[in-house]
């Protein structure tokens, strides 16, 4: 399909000054065989794309071939938040607290366009993208994405997993959305700037 | 084994009338008119407009005070009994000169009718309109969205709160027309405060005098707790 | 006829304790102003002092049926009173809906009712056809019949999934989901997604079915009652479900009207409205089929209704099948429909037509249409307002689960905590439709 063939993730890498030794790549490889194989889903399934998820955990796309079958719905014994649908701001403190409350490690894969970047929501009351709120590993885009997308995406966070290594410490950082960021615009100034093309914000103009 | 009910069939109060049939090339104005029009217009001339045929419904323009007077007799008349609320919601039109005119659908299963009633509530004053919830139990939560989204107030509802929108929900009332798209904070600013709240302390007064969430409350809401506030989140 | 009111219960607060805090026992005010307190029901367990307890149920959670949130007060295991909080999924559809063209609205529709977005489709269509004065042709009149009933097969297998589900039957779950992936190669086949599938467009269809599909859909058609006839034998008289949803959230005729429900909820309580049988839209007076009625108002009465109707689906499926005519799909009208992209290529007025089109889109003359439409879960119409321009003033929504789930509170007093799952999954609830 056009893809390039992705370097094996498995290979161990050759890098005299961080000292890997053999045990523990192999040990490594062990542990991220062990999570990538086994990564229990927790669905944090909103809208479209969480009937997407149910059948690709049905019977046709086998979700249980990835190990993910048992979806755990308590966030303390998940290792993939999965948020599936659109997020509004009301939800957001919730989906936050959700993933705080998963230990880590954890990964989140973002599926389905709402929840990547907005979707076809850009209004008051979406968020547009979960990244602005918890860091996401995969996004899989889509509305909603076939079940064959979303496995390639698990497919791509396996291989991500299967890239850890126990030495990197700053994998399991826990980041916080920086309270003084500098994207503050002025009310007035919201419509004309960030207007996309394409994307009507004017009731009485025509046009797209 | 509970109770056993006795079947309520539509239309069972006009037994000789013909089938209903999928209408076909509707006129735009100047259909059929449905009689309720004409005997709201007998009964309160007082609170009656005009009345007029739009793509087969019947539209009734009433005075906004007299809309509780008007939906309790078409409830409760014989004649009438239009037992089924379907819609309560609100239009404003983008001529911002024009009032907010409040919407009611009201529908008859014994007679197979639909009305719709429409009331102008001038803007330049706060919007308020009596509620029909004494008559239709269905209004709660439909009165409930249409202030949420419009601001307009329902005399006599027993807990008019925002329900899709949090509480505290600051950006002002989402479909009026001069609330953009976008909303009026910028998305660093909703966001900022969409993540600052606590999703544990989203409960109304009511629910908090229940128990464990008094000890998450600011000050100031136990004592509007104790004050015997019941409503607010 | 005055409607009985309901038990409301209401709050005293009967003086405050040491910390400040309000004591206060529920007490119940019955139809007479009669007061009450509220008794437990009957148990054989000593009568223990305590508090109610407060108990958040969502809004993540896995039998909620998405973001609701119910907030329980209960004393023990029994529910005495319950306070639905929605509004997790509001994304503004209504307001979206003033800054797009008709045509454009489409797609947002998928995403409301997302269990039946085809049926969404066809209902939006309806209503702006309504709008624009506009009858549509044989053939789409039957293809849509074919696609609202193929949507209310798809949403209610997702509905006996999941309830199957919540109440510990997992595998129905299973065979409901292999089932629609049956529908959803159909829907693939003609036009080309799965799940929101933006079918109708106004003045007529996305697209005409392509050879051999009429083939796919008898071949369903065949296949799907085995799958209903095996549900039936595992579920419907099975010792454990019945004991579970029988008796649960029982609501009267006249409650259920007074409470605005619709659908098989309405249905399920002994009232005989359906809105393709009286206030009938696409030729639906034409077919012949029954509409299920139940008499006891319960969880049972719902799933029976629910599972009849797939079975009624069915029977009309096969006669529309049966009666497909030959001919245009898209009415002839060029307010509405583009032109072919050959011509629209070719020749000059073609080519302006269809810029008109898509730049500034159709535009309906003034005035406002309300076209309600049988969805599964209950009466779903869009109420459109029309100032002449090509977007619409007003579209709202008319959510049926949104005013189904406002009954809840009603439903749920006195039952148990497991009760009220299987109460929640009973009503059908889309939150996509009720937050809108």
């Amino acid at each position: 399909m056009g893809l390039a063939p992705r370097p094996d993730a498995t290979s161990v890498s050759f890098d005299p000054p961080s000292q890997e030794g053999w045990i523990t790549t192999r040990l490594d490889m062990l542990v991220n065989w062990g999570r990538a194989g086994s990564l229990w889903p927790m669905p944090f399934g909103t809208a479209c794309c969480a009937i997407e998820f149910m059948a690709s955990a049905a019977s046709r796309f086998d979700l249980a071939r990835f190990g993910m079958e048992r979806m755990s719905f308590s966030p303390r014994q998940a290792d993939v938040l999965i948020c599936a649908g659109r997020v509004p701001f009301k939800l957001a403190p919730v989906i936050r607290r959700i993933y705080q409350q998963m230990p880590q490690p954890k990964w989140v894969i973002s599926m389905g366009a709402c929840a990547s970047s907005g979707g076809m929501f850009d209004n008051y009351a979406v968020v547009q993208g979960i990244d602005t709120i918890i860091p996401v590993d995969v996004y899989v885009p889509g509305c909603p994405p076939r079940p064959e997308g979303l496995m390639y995406g698990i497919m791509m966070l396996q291989e991500k997993v299967k890239r850890e290594r126990m030495s990197d410490t700053t994998l399991r950082d826990e980041m916080e959305p920086d309270p003084s960021s500098n994207l503050y615009i002025r009310p007035s100034l919201i419509d004309e700037i960030s207007e996309p093309f394409g994307n009507s914000v004017h009731q009485t103009r025509s046009g797209l | 084994m509970s109770e056993t009910f006795a079947v309520i069939h539509a239309g069972h109060a006009a037994p000789g009338s013909s089938a209903p049939a999928t209408q076909r090339k509707v006129a735009h104005r100047g259909g059929a008119r449905n009689p309720s029009a004409e005997r709201i217009a007998e009964r309160f001339a007082h609170y009656f407009v005009r009345a007029e045929v739009i793509w087969g419904d019947t539209n009734v323009y009433l005075k906004p005070e007299g809309v509780l007077e008007v939906v309790r007799y078409l409830h409760d008349d014989a004649a009438e009994q239009y037992d089924y609320l379907v819609d309560v919601t609100a239009v404003e039109y983008r001529d911002l000169e024009l009032p907010v005119e409040m919407v009611w659908h009201l529908r008859s299963i014994p007679y197979r009718r639909f009305v719709r009633l429409k009331s102008p509530l001038p803007k330049g004053q706060p919007l308020r309109v009596p509620s029909v919830w004494p008559v239709y139990m269905s209004a709660d939560w439909l009165e409930r969205e249409c202030y949420d989204m419009f601001g307009i107030v329902f005399e006599g509802h027993p807990d008019l709160r925002r329900i899709l929108m949090w509480e505290q929900y600051k950006e002002g009332y989402p479909l009026r027309k001069d609330f953009p798209l976008r909303g009026r904070f910028s998305r660093a600013e909703q966001l900022r405060q969409a993540l600052t709240q606590n999703p544990e302390a989203k409960y109304s007064m009511e629910e908090l005098s229940i128990a464990d969430a008094f000890e998450d409350l600011p000050r100031d809401m136990r004592q509007r707790l104790a004050g015997g506030e019941r409503t607010g989140e | 006829m005055a409607t009985k009111r309901t038990i409301e219960v209401a709050l005293s607060t009967t003086g405050l304790d040491a910390e400040g805090r309000p004591q206060r026992r529920p007490l119940v005010v019955d139809g007479q102003g009669q007061v009450t307190t509220l008794e437990a029901p009957p148990s054989f367990e000593p009568e223990l002092e305590g508090e109610h307890m407060l108990l958040n149920l969502g809004p993540q959670h896995p039998a909620t049926h998405g973001v609701l949130r119910l907030v329980l007060e209960l004393d023990g295991e029994t529910v005495v009173r319950c306070i639905p909080h929605i509004g997790y999924l509001h994304c503004g559809f209504e307001k979206i809906g003033e800054y797009r063209q008709y045509n454009q609205i489409i797609p947002w529709t998928d995403r409301e009712d997302y269990l039946n977005s085809p049926g969404n489709n066809i209902a939006f269509a309806l209503g702006a056809e309504r709008l624009f004065g506009v009858d549509v042709t044989e053939r789409c009149t039957v293809l849509r019949v074919i696609g609202l009933e193929l949507s209310r097969i798809m949403s209610h297998l997702v509905w006996v999934g999941t309830t199957c589900i919540d109440i510990g039957a997992f595998t129905p779950f299973l065979w409901s989901f292999q089932e629609r992936e049956n529908i959803y190669n159909l829907f693939e086949g003609w036009v080309g997604a799965r799940l929101t599938t933006s079918i109708s467009r106004v003045g007529g269809m996305a697209a005409d079915i392509p050879d051999g599909w009429m083939d796919g859909l008898r071949g369903f058609l065949k296949t799907f009652p085995k799958t209903i006839a095996e549900v039936d034998k595992m579920v419907t008289r099975n010792g454990i479900w019945v004991g579970r949803t029988i008796g649960l959230g029982i609501m009267s005729p006249q409650e259920a009207i007074n409470y605005g429900l619709s659908g098989p909820m309405v249905r399920a309580s002994g009232v005989a409205f359906d809105i393709r049988r009286d206030f009938p839209y696409l030729d639906y007076e034409t077919y012949d089929f029954d509409v299920p009625v139940g008499t006891h108002g319960d969880v049972y009465d719902r799933f029976l209704v629910r599972m009849e109707e797939l079975r009624q689906s069915v029977r009309i499926l096969i006669q529309a099948a049966a009666r497909l005519p030959d001919g245009p799909i898209n009415v002839d009208d060029p307010r509405l429909i583009l032109p072919p992209k050959s011509k629209a290529t070719s020749e000059m007025e073609s080519m302006i037509h269809h810029f008109k089109l898509v730049m500034e889109g159709p535009r309906p003359p003034v005035g406002e249409v309300y076209v309600p439409v049988e969805s599964p879960k209950g009466e779903k119409g869009y109420y459109f307002v029309s100032d002449g321009t090509s977007k619409p003033v007003r579209w709202r929504i008319r959510p049926p689960s949104f005013v189904n789930l406002s009954a809840i509170p009603k439903m749920v007093e006195g039952h148990l905590l497991s009760d009220v799952i299987a109460i929640n999954a009973s009503i059908d609830i889309v939150m996509g439709e009720i937050d809108r």
